[in-house]
This record gives C-alpha cells, sequence and structure tokens, in this order.
C-alpha cells in the first residue's frame, strides 16, 4: 500500500508538501545571499549560524539516530566515530581514509558485537 | 605569470568531475539508504527518484516520507520538512556571494541555489576559491549537477538493492555521513571561530534535542553560532 494516491495526484503531494517546503529556503538564501558582503560581520555570523547547525546534524545523527544505524551500540557508534576522526588526522587529513575507515570499523565492531 | 583563462564550458565541467569525489560517495551511500527506506514505507520507485532530483536534501527527503507513511496531514508534512529546510537557508545565503561575479544572472543564481546542500556547500568551500570568479557559478553549476546524478542514482540502486541488505551494512553505509560531515568541516575549517561553532554546534545539538526536539538544529545553529561569533570577533 503506497502511503500517497497513485499518478499525478501522489506527486502533487510530494511537491505540496516536499518540494516547495523545502525549496523556499533556497529561495530566500538567494535574496538574502545578494546583500551579504563577504567581508562584513554580518556573512561572518550567517557563516558561524550555518556551522553551527550543521556540526549540530553530524552529532544528532551520531547520538539519537533514526533507522539502522539505531540498532547499533551507542558505544560502538561513538567509538568508530572517534576512530574515522583520528584516522583522518593520522592520515595527514585524508577524508577518504577517515570516512571509509569509521564505517569499516563500525561494521566490525558491530559484527564481532552481536 | 602565464595564466590560462578558464571558458564557463571548462568550469562546468570541472565541476562534474565532483562525481569522482569522496563526497559523492558518501552521498551516494547515504542515498542507498534513503532508497531503502523509501520502499520499505511503500513509495514507489518513480516518487523516490523525483524527490532525489526535485528536493536535493536528504535529510529532509526522509522527513517527509517519515511523515507521509505515518499518514500526517499535508499540512503537517509540509512544516515538518520546512522547519528541517531552514538549514538550507544560511548556506545558500553564504555561499551567493562568493558565486555571483560582476554580471547579474539571477535564473542561473536560483538553478544554482538548487544545488546547494550540505555536500555541495562543503565542496564548494574547498573548489570555489581555485576558480576565477566569473566562472565560478558554472563549476558550482558542474559540482551540482554531478552530485545530484549521484544522488538519484544511489536512490534507484538503493530501492532496487534494498530487499536482502543485511541491516549491519545499511548502518555502516548510513554511518559515513555524519562522519564525511564532521570532517569536511574541520578540513573546511579557516579561522578559530569556524572551528569554534563547529563545536558548540556538536556539544549543544543533544543539548537542545532533549529540550526542543524538532526546533533542536535552528536553535543549535543561532544559539551555537552567535557565541562563537561573539567570541571569534571580541579580540582579533
Amino acid at each position: 500500500m503506497s502511503p500517497i494516491q497513485d499518478g499525478l495526484g501522489g506527486y502533487l503531494t510530494l511537491v505540496l508538501a516536499g518540494v516547495l517546503a523545502n525549496e523556499i529556503w533556497r529561495w530566500f538564501g538567494v535574496a538574502a545571499g545578494r546583500r551579504l558582503d563577504l567581508d562584513g560581520r554580518l556573512f561572518q555570523w550567517v557563516r558561524a549560524v550555518a556551522l553551527a547547525l550543521v556540526a549540530g546534524l553530524v552529532s544528532r545523527m551520531v547520538l539519537f539516530p533514526a533507522g539502522a544505524l539505531a540498532n547499533v551500540p551507542m558505544f560502538i557508534r561513538l567509538a568508530s566515530f572517534a576512530a574515522g576522526i583520528a584516522l583522518f588526522y593520522v592520515t595527514r587529513r585524508n577524508l577518504g581514509f577517515g570516512v571509509v575507515g569509521g564505517a569499516i570499523l563500525l561494521l566490525l565492531a558491530q559484527i564481532a558485537y552481536a | 605569470m602565464i595564466e590560462h583563462r578558464t571558458t564557463p564550458a571548462r568550469a562546468f565541467l570541472l565541476g562534474l568531475r565532483a562525481a569522482y569525489s569522496v563526497a559523492a560517495f558518501v552521498l551516494f551511500a547515504t542515498a542507498l539508504g534513503f532508497g531503502a527506506l523509501a520502499r520499505d514505507t511503500g513509495f514507489t520507485l518513480g516518487h523516490t527518484a523525483f524527490l532525489s532530483l526535485t528536493m536535493f536534501a536528504l535529510p529532509n527527503q526522509v522527513v517527509l516520507i517519515d511523515q507521509l507513511a505515518r499518514g500526517a496531514s499535508l499540512a503537517s508534512a509540509a512544516l515538518a520538512v520546512t522547519l528541517a529546510a531552514v538549514r538550507l537557508f544560511p548556506m545558500v545565503a553564504t555561499i551567493m556571494p562568493t558565486l555571483r561575479g560582476s554580471t547579474r544572472r539571477p535564473l542561473l543564481e536560483v538553478l544554482a541555489a538548487h544545488f546547494v546542500a550540505v555536500t555541495t556547500w562543503i565542496e564548494g568551500a574547498r573548489r570555489l576559491p581555485a576558480m576565477p570568479e566569473d566562472v565560478r557559478l558554472h563549476h558550482h553549476l558542474g559540482i551540482g549537477v554531478a552530485v545530484c546524478f549521484m544522488m538519484v542514482l544511489g536512490s534507484v540502486t538503493g530501492y532496487l538493492l534494498s530487499v536482502g541488505m543485511p541491516p549491519v551494512v545499511s548502518a555502516a553505509l548510513v554511518f559515513t555521513t555524519p562522519l564525511y560531515f564532521i570532517l569536511s568541516l574541520v578540513a573546511t575549517a579557516k579561522a578559530r571561530l569556524d572551528m569554534a561553532a563547529i563545536i558548540l554546534g556538536c556539544g549543544l545539538a543533544p543539548l537542545f534535542y532533549l529540550i526542543v526536539p524538532g526546533l533542536d538544529l535552528l536553535a543549535t545553529g543561532l544559539v551555537g553560532g552567535t557565541l562563537a561569533f561573539l567570541w571569534g570577533t571580541a579580540r582579533p
């Protein structure tokens, strides 16, 4: 059973509840970005807000995950997260090693634990 | 000094190469999870691809299908999505001054804004400063098209593969996202203000998640960002 109607009606639901509700913030961003000066204090503040928000998203994903990750115990999530960051620094700030290494450690730890 | 002029077309093609980045791989892995979730909650393959193409913001897409699958009304689903989408606003507002050259291109700017999500924002911070100002918009569009393509491909693949994927594998795939986000933020952080915002964001989010669930990211961004700004600009 689909949670929305078949055909065009379903897509209309997706556009109204999803696409427009989502895209409107990008349009506001274009309008606001026109008035921002790259060296100004307002720009620095907006940038700090964006950084804190994305960092917050990260910590929420690790500490309070939804879906498949929720079945992995907290200590495995935190240890793999820390290990990924450590790998990143050990490999001279290599993104690939940090990301893939951390995920593989989570996989192995979960298999060993379960 | 010999300087090669970068044409808009070349800048766009260089942007397309972002399809072969760690960012695109991580996004692909995360999109697999979204595809699997969409099938699990009863959406069609068409819906799944459509949402990745038109919303291009995975966490918000997850919020939408989660709401609809729980039988939420159109209005409450839209409200949940729009609250999650507020984070796009500061990202677009801060990337726009970097993108715009000397000429006004309103339509291209709106299109470029569609391709702003955490992944392309981070990739943009890494790649855009090396580009000449007048072709940054085209370069960003190239990155956006490449990354969006990988997201659609990932969600379709995840939808088709979802039957039979062990949960521990999906968990590891989902886990690449927070790791990629945090490492890229750290890798592109410039001033001490940036690091302060990242650390405060990580620390405040769980607190606000427990106090004001639903508004937690907004509160984290505003409070954490403002504190970092005040501290970072207090004494140079």
